[in-house]
């Protein structure tokens, strides 16, 4: 032991040399490269025609090369905020109906012990790995059997299936960690099963029930593959389809002003959603993910 | 004597369980069901969409369909490039981010921000970032003196292929990056510490301690990586449309375009059950290593 | 005595292999404070649950005031529990927690306020009535648990190691009030705990369990002078009592070089357990007194006195005894003793069952409901 101590102590005090270059540098690169393309779709949503044609690109436009246009251009050509309000309902829709059904679906698998509970869990873990594509051929079926064509349900109940072995599977190792005495307290108390869940339960679930909806909110505001096949109607999209289908008048004249800008409105709710609540979304990935 | 109180139990259970499987019945089993149903029959505007019968009729013509093979081979490549870029880099940030400097929390949360965005918007800023004439790619290239004038990223089939694969990369790493970070967090401190007093290297308690005790999310990340690229839609759909000539084309853009372009669902039916399948193989592949994965590590510790 | 709670063969079953209690009886009178206590996996905490109708028994049944509760639920049977983390409701604030219970069981508001005032005032609490728990210290948080319990005026009240998430010190002053603050109450309680020194500090008495079997049910002070077997001997008491298994000759068993007579109770065994607590272990002061020679092979320092291992050699294997000598002897390792044992201290137990041979010292009515696996269908 002694003896590798005055060896050891020269490279540990090299390392921390290394350690303060490499670290800076390491968060910088980190920064730069999760923020830089948003950040060049955020600079040419503000810049005037010429200066996004502008060869070579111009990155630190000048006063008179900056202009709300594209803004304004995107609402002449397009409701946007109609496609916002869609997307803020069908998802806010499907992200409550995922925790009403979810949150109980879940507290039962870690609670009341079940025959078949193994299956079950199994069954919702191999789901979530479920591209879309593979359910909306049936799931086209279901819509036209039920005329939901150009209807929000029909965003709204795929969002919300989707949506559950997420909301199942964080849930349940939420109330996998709460401790039993208080629903035991409860029922000591006098409380029913539907007061006992009701009163003592859910007043406690609240936390991780944000958590979930947070990642399910996400989930529904992204999802393409069934808004760009069940919704057609113009002021029913939601805004990823509408933004992929922000074409020009002909194929060549692509509008990238207003698209930039139309990336910028459409992302803001999700960036004050990550700025907010940025502990609360990688908590609920990682007992998502982890723990299921 | 009959047990009430587990009795009462299981009524509220399966009352509290039944309206998510049902969901989850309508939503994820019927649509496979149906595919595997509707697969054995011709349905197209050949026949008016009315369903003949055709026994393997489908799964033949896929087996002599380039197409079909030409975007399994896409797929493939774009999954196998995109997942393992990831994993190299999602580990180099959780490694980044699991160190402790001014700003960490800042630093995380934007660490994040790429993942929460809709893809099908990032993919406009990328086709955006990779334009032949206006594109930021090209204009650091050309000022760096790289090369002498622009690239036309998506106008060719191979470098339209990179193209999506670095957006997708850019999207999803932040993902892996969690799962990863998580785990480097559940590694005990002294575990390091016992490293450094028998005098280990960085590099070598790196081999010794963190990667094996991080295997069990490093296979999590990618079962959940590997399912999500195999059935890559939004991204590539937006940026390329699967051209130029099919070279981006995966196998979801031709499901998607076999049943809402060409109108022939019986074909459709049976791309989305060889998928399935495919899938299902993938998976079963990469549960079995995370299996050996976890025994390993909590044999291990 | 009044049998204010009664078990009447009391067997819970989860599956073939786990039976965490096995066909006990026992019961409980008015101001009666009786403790479940055992190791971890005895059946302690089952029992409470039991009682309480967390759990429904496999088969016996439940009494309280001499009427059957084994179907009722908890809510429906009039018991109060305190939890071992207390839980209380994490979202009301304290009042609210302490009058949950009475609210649903539709008290009038006037009673509530007067009985919570009541349990207020016992408890000194007034401070803390509109905080939530999250704001409590632990001490505190347990002190809101039992007036919750105390508010409801219950048959009986359930305690299941309501300690144990205490800090030592704060551990020894909780203890103490509660056996003065349960001493006031007229209802019986059944406390469940694996610490042996709140059983006998708390109890008036104490039911030992082990491996879902009741031991033995007595007052405390019995408990430690007469284990009813091996098992409570070895578990009451600390330091834990010496055992040493001796070989028997003509009534007398022959301990070292000084056979010691068999109590009256046994019949000619060949080999005999005695018992003996480190503290009835002393050093010999003379030659005639019957003793042992042994090495001291290790010292621990309990402050005042010192616990000392002593090897000694036997016909076979080696035996070590441990004494608790006090530090004016002044021993070092490797020095020799004489260890004494007084025969009105030692125990002696059957060699294949562990239970206790009654010696002449033993009060006359012993009344374990014993005891071992095979002797328990009465």
């Amino acid at each position: 032991m002694t003896t590798t101590v005055p060896e050891s102590q020269p490279r540990s005090a090299h390392q921390h040399g290394v350690r303060r270059i490499v670290l800076p540098v390491a968060v910088v690169l980190t920064v730069l490269f999760c923020l830089a393309p948003i950040l060049w779709q955020l600079l040419t949503s503000f810049k005037t025609d010429a200066a996004i044609a502008e060869i070579p690109n111009v990155y630190f436009p000048r006063p008179d090369q900056l202009t709300l246009d594209q803004y304004q251009k995107l609402f002449e050509r397009r409701p946007f905020f109609n496609y916002i309000f869609n997307s803020f309902l069908v998802s806010l829709a499907s992200t409550v109906l995922a925790l009403g059904i979810g949150a109980p679906a879940a507290y039962a698998l870690a609670r009341l012990k079940l025959q078949g509970e193994r299956i079950m869990l199994a069954a919702v873990l191999i789901v979530t790995l479920f591209p879309p594509i593979l359910l909306f051929l049936g799931l086209l079926d279901i819509v036209r059997y039920f005329n939901l064509g150009n209807n929000y349900l029909s965003l709204i109940i795929p969002y919300t299936a989707i949506n559950l072995p997420l909301t199942i599977l964080v849930m349940r190792s939420f109330f996998q960690q709460l401790p039993k005495d208080l629903e035991d307290a409860a029922r000591v108390d006098g409380y029913s099963t539907p007061r006992m869940l009701l009163d003592i339960v859910l007043p406690m679930t609240i936390p991780a029930l944000a958590t979930t909806g947070i990642l399910t909110f996400i989930s529904a505001w992204n999802e393409f593959i069934f808004a760009l096949t069940f919704i057609t109607r113009e002021d029913l999209k939601t805004v990823p389809v509408a933004g992929a289908q922000l074409g020009g008048a002909s194929p060549f004249e692509i509008p990238f002003g207003p698209i930039a800008a139309a990336t910028v409105l459409g992302t803001i709710p999700l960036v004050l959603l990550v700025l907010f609540f940025q502990r609360r979304i990688v908590q609920g990935l990682t007992s998502g993910a982890v723990k299921g | 004597m009959v047990d009430y109180v587990r009795a009462q139990e299981r009524r509220t259970g399966w009352f509290l369980t039944i309206p998510a499987l049902l969901v989850l019945a309508l939503v994820f089993a019927y649509p496979i069901l149906r595919a595997f149903w509707q697969s054995f029959f011709t349905i197209n505007l050949g026949n008016q969409l009315t369903p003949a019968f055709n026994g393997l009729g489908n799964y033949i013509r896929m087996a002599q369909d380039g197409r079909f093979w030409n975007t399994l081979w896409n797929t493939t490549i774009f999954t196998v490039a995109t997942v393992s870029l990831e994993l190299v880099l999602g580990m180099g940030i959780a490694l980044v981010l699991n160190q402790s400097f001014k700003g960490r929390g800042i630093v995380r949360t934007i660490a994040i921000l790429p993942w929460a965005l809709p893809t099908a918007l990032i993919a406009l800023a990328w086709t955006w970032i990779f334009n032949d004439q206006y594109g930021v790619v090209n204009d650091l290239l050309l000022r760096l003196g790289l090369i002498s004038t622009g690239i036309n990223w998506l106008g060719d089939p191979t470098l339209a292929m990179i193209s999506v694969i670095i957006a997708d990369v850019w999207k999803t790493t932040p993902f892996i990056s969690i799962l990863l970070l998580a785990g480097l967090q559940s590694i005990p401190g002294d575990l390091y510490e016992a490293q450094a007093i028998d005098g280990a290297s960085p590099w070598q308690s790196f081999r010794q301690v963190t990667l094996p005790l991080l295997l069990p999310q490093i296979v999590i990340a990618l079962l959940f990586r590997l399912a999500q690229a195999f059935g890559i839609f939004d991204l590539i759909s937006v940026m390329t449309g699967g051209g130029p000539g099919g070279g981006t084309e995966t196998v979801s853009l031709y499901i998607y375009s076999t049943v809402m372009r060409y109108l022939d669902f019986g074909y459709g039916a049976a791309l989305v059950v060889v998928t399935f399948l495919l899938l299902v193989l993938v998976v079963a592949i990469a549960t079995f290593f995370l299996n050996r994965s976890r025994k390993r590590a909590s044999g291990a510790v | 005595m009044d049998k204010k709670l009664e078990l009447v063969d009391l067997r819970k079953q989860f599956n073939a292999k786990v039976v965490p209690v096995k066909n006990v009886s026992l019961s409980v009178g008015s101001g009666e404070f009786l403790t479940l206590l055992g190791p971890s996996g005895c059946g302690k905490s089952t029992i409470l649950r039991l009682i309480a109708g967390l759990e429904q028994p496999t088969s016996g049944q439940v009494l309280i005031n001499g009427k059957d509760v084994s179907r009722l639920s908890p809510g429906d049977r009039n018991i109060a529990m305190v939890f071992q983390s207390y839980a209380l409701y994490p979202h009301m604030t304290v009042r609210e927690n302490i009058a949950s219970g009475l609210k649903l069981r539709k008290t009038p508001s006037g009673e509530i306020q007067t009985r919570i005032q009541d349990v207020t005032d016992f408890l000194g609490l007034h401070d803390l009535m509109d905080r939530k728990p999250g704001q409590l210290s632990g001490g505190q948080r347990q002190r809101v648990a039992v007036a919750r319990t105390l508010v409801r005026r219950p048959d009986v009240f359930l305690l299941d190691e309501p300690l144990s998430n205490l800090d030592a010190l704060l551990r020894e002053h909780v203890r103490a009030e509660l056996k003065q603050l349960f001493g006031t109450q007229n209802t019986p309680v059944v406390y469940v705990t694996h610490d042996q020194t709140e059983a006998m500090t708390l109890s008036t008495r104490v039911a030992v369990l082990n491996n879902g079997y009741l031991q033995q049910l007595d007052a405390p002070e019995r408990i430690y002078m007469e284990p009813a077997n091996r098992f409570v001997a070895g578990f009451i008491g600390s330091p834990q009592m010496n055992f040493l298994q001796v070989p028997c000759e003509s009534r007398r068993a022959i301990v070292g070089n000084h056979p010691i007579p068999l109590p009256r109770g046994a019949n000619m065994p060949t080999e005999i357990t005695l018992g003996i607590r480190p503290e009835h272990v002393h050093l010999a002061q003379s030659d005639h007194e019957p003793a042992l020679d042994g090495q001291v092979f290790l010292i621990e320092n309990l402050g005042m006195h010192n616990l000392v291992s002593v090897r000694i050699q036997g016909q076979g294997e080696p035996i070590t005894v441990r004494a608790i000598v006090g530090i004016e002897h002044r021993l070092a390792i490797d020095s020799t003793v004489r260890l004494a044992f007084p025969p009105e201290s030692i125990h002696w137990f059957d060699v294949s069952t562990g239970d206790r041979i009654q010696t002449a010292s033993d009060s006359t009515s012993v009344v374990s409901p014993s005891v071992t696996p095979t002797s328990v269908t009465s």
